[in-house]
C-alpha cells in the first residue's frame, strides 16, 4: 500500500487533490481510497487529505499516520502544524516553494536523502497554466514524476473527469509542465 | 362576494334560513347528498364550534371536489372526539401524525398527489389554534412559503382545550385559562402577546387568507369554496366558541360568534397574494362587553374598567384597521 | 459499473434506481453532498417522478415523509446528529404508523458539546423506537443496502434507517459497483402500501388507542421487528442472487470459528480491525453487527458459542452505565460463560488506530482489561478537570477546560 498525506489551506483544493489521485490510480485498475480530515467549511484553516492506493481492497480508515509521500501545498504550515509527523524514512516530500529547505528553515525537520525531496515552484506553474494560485494538480503531476506510483496520463485523464473543459485542461498542462520539469531534474542537483 | 345578497333581520333566532334562498345558494349542508365527512357519533361537546365548523368547511371542499379530499389532523380536540378507537366518524380519507405537523402531513400528501398525477385529490391539514399558532408555526410557514397545494384551516377556540384549556398565542388579552389565572387587579392572559396568524398569513402572500366565524355559515362555506378555487398554499381560520373552555352555555356558541365579529373582536375578511380583497361590515357595532359577559373567562374582565378598556381599544382597533364600519360595495 | 466516487454519491445514486417517488430535504453535515445530488437528480430530469421537497427543518422532513408514504409514494429522507434528535417525534410516529420510510443516517455525535464527527450516537438514540437499523462497513455496502432497506421496508410496512459513519464513509472516496437500472427493477418491484389514504376506499389512520388495546398495538410492533430477523437474511439472499454480493443479513464473522477472543462491533472501524488483526498472531477474531435492530440475539449466540471473552468496541455509549451495544451483547450471551469487555472509542471522531487495537488486543487476551474502558482516554486531563471541579464551585465549563487544557484554546485563562 502506498499512502499519500496531502496538506494545505481551505481553498487551495488539497481535497479535490486526494481525489484525483485516487481516481488516477483508478483509471490504471488498482485500488484506491481517498479521504479528507474533516472539518466545518473554512477557507485558509489548515486542511489534510490522505489517499492509499494498493492492488488489493483496501480496509484500513485510520488517518494516514505514516505516509509513504507527503505533500506540502502551503509552506505557511510548517509553523502552524507538525506536518512531517510520521513520515516514513523512505518516504517523499514535496513542497509547494520557490525556496530552498534551509530558506524555508526546516533543514532540521527533515531527515530524507536528498533524492526524496522536491521543491516545486507549484504556484508559479499553476499561475501560469491556470491563472490561479492553485497548487494541487501540478503537484500530483510531480508526485507522477518522483514516485512513480501513478503515471502521468492516468493524472491527466484523471483532471479531466473532475473538472471538464477549459479547466480541465488548463489543469492538466500545469500538471504536465511539473511532470517534465521534475523528470528533468531527477537527475540534477537540488536547491537545498 | 359573489353569492346572493339577503340581509336577515330575524329577533329571538339566529336560524339563517336557505328557503329564501335560490337552491344553488343553499349551504351544502341543506343537501341531502352532503358527504357528511364528519358524521354523527363523534364525542364532542354539546356546542362545540369546531364540530361545527369542521363539518362545514369539509363537506363544501368534498362537493367542489367531487368528494376527492384528504385531510391531515393536527392532534387536538377535533382529533381526539372524532377517533376514539376503535371508531372513527370520518367518511373520507384522514390521518392523524402529530401536534405539530399538520401543515407538513398536508405538504407531504400533496406531493405524492402531484407525483402519481391525482392532482384532482385535494388536500386539507387542519387543526386548533395551538397546533396551528404555537407548536404548528414552522412547518405553517415552510408549507406557505414552498406555496404547497394544501388549503390549512385552523378552528380557533383561543387556547389548549383538550388537555384542559390552557393558554395558547391564540389567547386573548384578559381570558382566563388555566395557565393564565387572574389574580386580584392582574389580568387573566396579558395583553401586548399573541399573535394574528392570518395576517403572518398574508405576509407570506400565499392565493388565498381568509377568516371566518360559525355564526355565519354561509360565508364559511363561501370561503371555502373559494379556497378551493385556487392552487398553491391557502388559508383559513374559523372563530369556534368552545363552551367547556369559555365557560359559557353550549346554545351560547353561534350567539357568541356573532357577537365577537359584531363587536370588532373577531373582524372577517379575505386576501388573496398578501392584499385584502374583502371585509364583512359590521351592521351595528356591538360593546364589547356584550360579547365578554357570557363567558365565565372573561368574568374578572367585565368587572375591572381598565381591562375592559383594554378589549375595547382591541375591537375599536379592528374597525379602525380593517374598516369595518364603513359602507362596502 | 464501477466507479470511483464519494460514498454520499453513491448513495444518492443507489436511492435514485430505487425510483423514489418524494425526496424530502433538509442539510445537516455530513449528509449535505446526498441531498444535494438527488436534488441536482431531480432537477436535471436524470430522476424522473419524484418530487424534491426543501423542508424548513427535519421534523418538517421527516413529517412531509409521513404524508407522502401515508398517501402511497415511495419515500426518501437523510439526516444525522442533532437533526435526528429534532425529528424524534416523527421518528417514533413513523414506525407507529407502520410507513416503509427510507432513512439515510450520517452517523455523527450529538451535543453538547456540538461536534461535527463520526459517531454512532444518533441512530442509538432512537434504537427503541421501531425502525429497523441497519449498519454498513464500506461504501459498496451503503449502496447495496439502501436498495436493500427499500425492499425490506415494503415487505414489512416499517421504517428502515441505514446508518453509515459520517465523514469516514459519506466522504470517502472508493471504489464502488453502482447497479444498473435493469438490476434493481428486477429487485424492487413497485411499491403496494398496505394501507394507503384514497378518496376511493377512505380510511383514518392515527386514531387514540386507549388502555384496553395499547399494549396489543405495541406488542405487534415488537413482532414485527422479530419476523424482520428472518426477512433481512433473505433479502439478502435475493440480493446476491442479482447483483452477486453478500452486503447484508444481520451479521458478518472473520476468523470467529477458533477463535478465543471475537472482537464485535458496528461499521466502518471493521475495516482497521480487520487489518490489525491481520498483523498479529493471537487467535483473535471479529463479528460485525450489521443488522443493529432487530437485534439478531441468536445469530450472535450462536456465532459466539466457543468463545472465551468477547470485546464489543462501539462508537456510542450510555450515559450513566457504559456501552449500548455491549449490553445488548449481554442479553445475547447470557447464560453463557463468555467475558463481556466494552470498550468505547472513536466518539466526536476520534481516530481508532492499528496502534491502539493492538494494545488493547495484547490487554484483551490477558483479560486484562477493566469492564468499560475508554479507548485514548486522557488520563490527566480528566483528572485535572476533576480535581478542578472538587476545589472550586465556579469551576466553569467542562467543555471549555478540557479543550484549554489540551493546548485547543489559546486564551487566557480567567482563574
Amino acid at each position: 500500500m502506498f499512502q499519500v498525506r496531502i496538506h494545505g489551506r481551505g481553498g487551495q483544493g488539497v481535497v479535490s487533490a486526494a481525489e484525483i489521485l485516487s481516481v488516477a490510480a483508478f483509471i490504471e485498475g488498482k485500488h484506491s481510497q481517498a479521504v479528507p480530515s474533516f472539518g466545518s467549511e473554512r477557507m485558509g484553516a489548515p486542511v489534510v487529505s490522505f489517499c492509499r492506493i494498493d492492488d488489493k481492497p483496501i480496509r484500513l480508515r485510520e488517518p494516514i499516520m505514516e505516509p509513504d509521500a507527503l505533500i506540502v501545498q502551503d509552506p505557511t504550515l510548517f509553523n502552524a502544524i507538525d506536518v512531517f509527523a510520521g513520515l516514513s524514512k523512505n518516504g517523499y516530500l514535496l513542497i509547494n516553494s520557490k525556496r530552498s529547505i534551509k530558506e524555508l528553515g526546516i533543514a532540521n525537520a527533515i531527515y530524507l536523502p536528498e533524492d526524496k525531496v522536491r521543491l516545486v515552484p507549484a504556484t508559479e506553474i499553476a499561475l501560469h497554466h491556470i491563472k490561479r494560485p492553485l497548487p494541487n494538480a501540478v503537484l500530483l503531476g510531480a508526485l507522477a514524476a518522483v514516485t512513480g506510483v501513478i503515471q502521468i496520463d492516468s493524472v491527466a485523464e484523471a483532471i479531466a473527469s473532475k473538472f471538464p473543459g477549459k479547466i480541465g485542461d488548463f489543469n492538466i498542462q500545469a500538471a504536465e509542465a511539473a511532470y517534465k520539469l521534475l523528470t528533468h531534474n531527477n537527475q540534477e542537483e537540488l536547491t537545498c | 362576494m359573489s353569492h346572493q345578497q339577503v340581509k336577515f333581520y330575524q329577533t329571538g333566532t339566529l336560524t339563517v334560513g336557505n328557503r329564501l334562498l335560490d337552491a344553488e345558494q343553499r349551504t351544502v349542508q341543506a343537501t341531502i347528498d352532503r358527504s357528511n365527512s364528519l358524521d354523527s357519533g363523534h364525542r364532542a361537546c354539546q356546542g362545540c364550534g369546531e364540530a361545527l365548523g369542521a363539518r362545514y368547511a369539509i363537506d363544501t371542499a368534498m362537493r367542489e371536489t367531487n368528494n376527492k379530499v384528504i385531510a391531515a389532523n393536527a392532534t387536538g380536540c377535533l382529533e381526539v372526539f372524532t377517533t376514539p378507537y376503535p371508531e372513527t366518524s370520518w367518511t373520507l380519507p384522514w390521518i392523524h401524525s402529530l401536534f405539530g405537523n399538520a401543515p407538513a402531513i398536508g405538504t407531504g400528501i400533496a406531493a405524492a398527489m402531484k407525483v402519481k398525477g391525482r392532482e384532482d385529490i385535494r388536500v386539507i391539514a387542519q387543526g386548533g389554534d395551538g397546533g396551528t399558532t404555537d407548536i404548528g408555526f414552522g412547518c405553517l410557514s415552510g408549507m406557505f412559503e414552498r406555496n404547497d397545494d394544501v388549503l390549512y384551516i385552523c378552528y380557533d377556540n383561543q387556547g389548549y382545550m383538550n388537555t384542559g384549556v390552557q393558554r395558547s398565542s391564540a389567547t386573548p388579552g384578559g381570558a382566563r385559562t388555566a395557565t393564565t389565572m387572574p389574580v386580584g387587579p392582574e389580568p387573566g392572559a396579558e395583553f401586548d402577546k399573541g399573535k394574528n396568524v392570518p395576517l403572518i398569513a398574508m405576509a407570506h402572500e400565499i392565493p388565498y387568507v381568509a377568516t371566518a366565524s360559525i355564526d355565519r355559515l354561509h360565508d364559511l362555506e363561501a370561503k371555502v369554496k373559494k379556497a378551493m378555487s385556487f392552487r398553491g398554499a391557502r388559508y383559513i381560520q374559523i372563530f369556534v366558541p368552545c363552551p367547556l373552555g369559555w365557560g359559557s352555555a353550549p346554545a351560547q356558541t353561534v350567539n357568541l360568534a356573532r357577537l365577537a365579529v359584531e363587536s370588532g373582536i373577531w373582524p372577517l375578511f379575505e386576501g388573496e397574494y398578501g392584499e385584502i380583497t374583502s371585509v364583512t361590515n359590521i351592521r351595528k357595532q356591538v360593546p364589547v362587553e356584550e360579547y365578554l359577559k357570557p363567558q365565565r373567562r372573561f368574568a374578572h374582565v367585565v368587572k375591572n374598567p381598565e381591562q375592559l378598556s383594554a378589549v375595547q381599544a382591541i375591537a375599536d382597533r379592528n374597525i379602525r384597521k380593517f374598516s369595518l364600519l364603513e359602507e362596502q360595495e | 459499473m464501477l466507479k470511483q466516487i464519494e460514498g454520499s454519491h453513491g448513495v444518492s445514486e443507489a436511492v435514485a434506481l430505487c425510483r423514489p417517488e418524494v425526496i424530502c430535504a433538509y442539510p445537516i453535515t455530513p449528509q449535505t453532498h446526498i441531498v444535494e445530488d438527488l436534488g441536482a437528480l431531480v432537477k436535471s430530469g436524470k430522476l424522473k417522478n419524484c418530487e424534491y421537497i426543501n423542508v424548513e427543518s427535519e421534523f418538517a422532513a421527516l413529517s412531509v415523509g409521513i404524508g407522502s408514504s401515508a398517501a402511497g409514494a415511495r419515500t426518501y429522507t437523510a439526516t444525522a446528529s442533532q437533526g435526528m434528535l429534532f425529528m424524534a417525534e416523527a421518528v417514533y410516529n413513523a414506525s407507529g404508523l407502520g410507513l416503509p420510510i427510507v432513512m439515510t443516517v450520517g452517523n455523527r455525535s450529538i451535543g453538547a458539546p456540538i461536534n461535527i464527527w463520526n459517531d454512532q450516537s444518533d441512530s442509538m438514540s432512537m434504537r427503541d423506537a421501531g425502525w429497523i437499523q441497519l449498519f454498513v462497513e464500506d461504501n459498496q455496502q451503503a449502496v447495496d443496502i439502501h436498495i436493500q432497506a427499500f425492499k425490506i421496508a415494503e415487505a414489512l410496512s416499517l421504517p428502515v434507517m441505514v446508518c453509515m459513519d459520517g465523514f469516514i464513509l459519506t466522504h470517502a472516496i472508493e471504489g464502488i459497483d453502482v447497479p444498473d437500472q435493469k438490476q434493481v427493477d428486477k429487485f424492487l418491484p413497485s411499491f403496494v402500501p398496505r394501507q394507503i389514504l384514497d378518496p376511493e376506499n377512505p380510511i383514518s389512520i392515527g386514531a387514540m388507542v386507549g388502555p384496553e388495546a395499547f399494549t396489543e398495538v405495541r406488542y405487534l410492533a415488537h413482532q414485527k421487528q422479530k419476523e424482520a430477523l428472518k426477512l433481512i437474511p433473505k433479502i439478502n439472499e435475493d440480493f446476491k442472487q442479482i447483483f452477486g454480493r453478500d452486503s447484508g443479513g444481520l451479521i458478518s464473522t472473520f476468523n470467529v470459528d477458533d477463535a478465543d477472543t471475537v472482537i464485535v462491533t458496528l461499521g466502518s472501524v471493521i475495516g482497521t480491525i480487520q487489518e490489525a488483526l491481520d498483523e498479529q498472531d493471537e487467535n483473535i477474531g471479529a463479528l460485525t453487527i450489521r443488522s443493529f435492530r432487530p437485534f439478531p440475539l441468536e445469530a450472535i449466540r450462536s456465532a459466539l458459542k466457543n468463545v472465551k471473552r468477547v470485546v464489543v468496541f462501539e462508537k456510542c455509549f450510555a450515559v450513566g452505565i457504559g456501552g449500548i451495544v455491549a449490553n445488548n451483547v449481554r442479553m445475547a450471551l447470557s447464560g453463557a460463560n463468555i467475558e463481556v469487555y466494552e470498550v468505547i472509542g472513536g466518539l466526536g471522531g476520534r481516530p481508532i488506530t492499528r496502534k491502539s487495537l493492538h494494545k488493547l488486543f495484547k490487554d484483551a487476551v490477558k483479560d486484562n482489561l477493566e469492564v468499560v474502558t475508554f479507548l485514548d482516554l486522557k488520563k490527566d486531563v480528566v483528572e485535572r478537570e476533576l480535581k478542578r471541579e472538587k476545589e472550586l464551585i465556579q469551576s466553569g465549563s467542562v467543555a471549555e477546560n478540557v479543550l484549554r487544557d489540551g493546548g485547543v484554546v489559546s486564551a487566557a485563562k480567567t482563574t
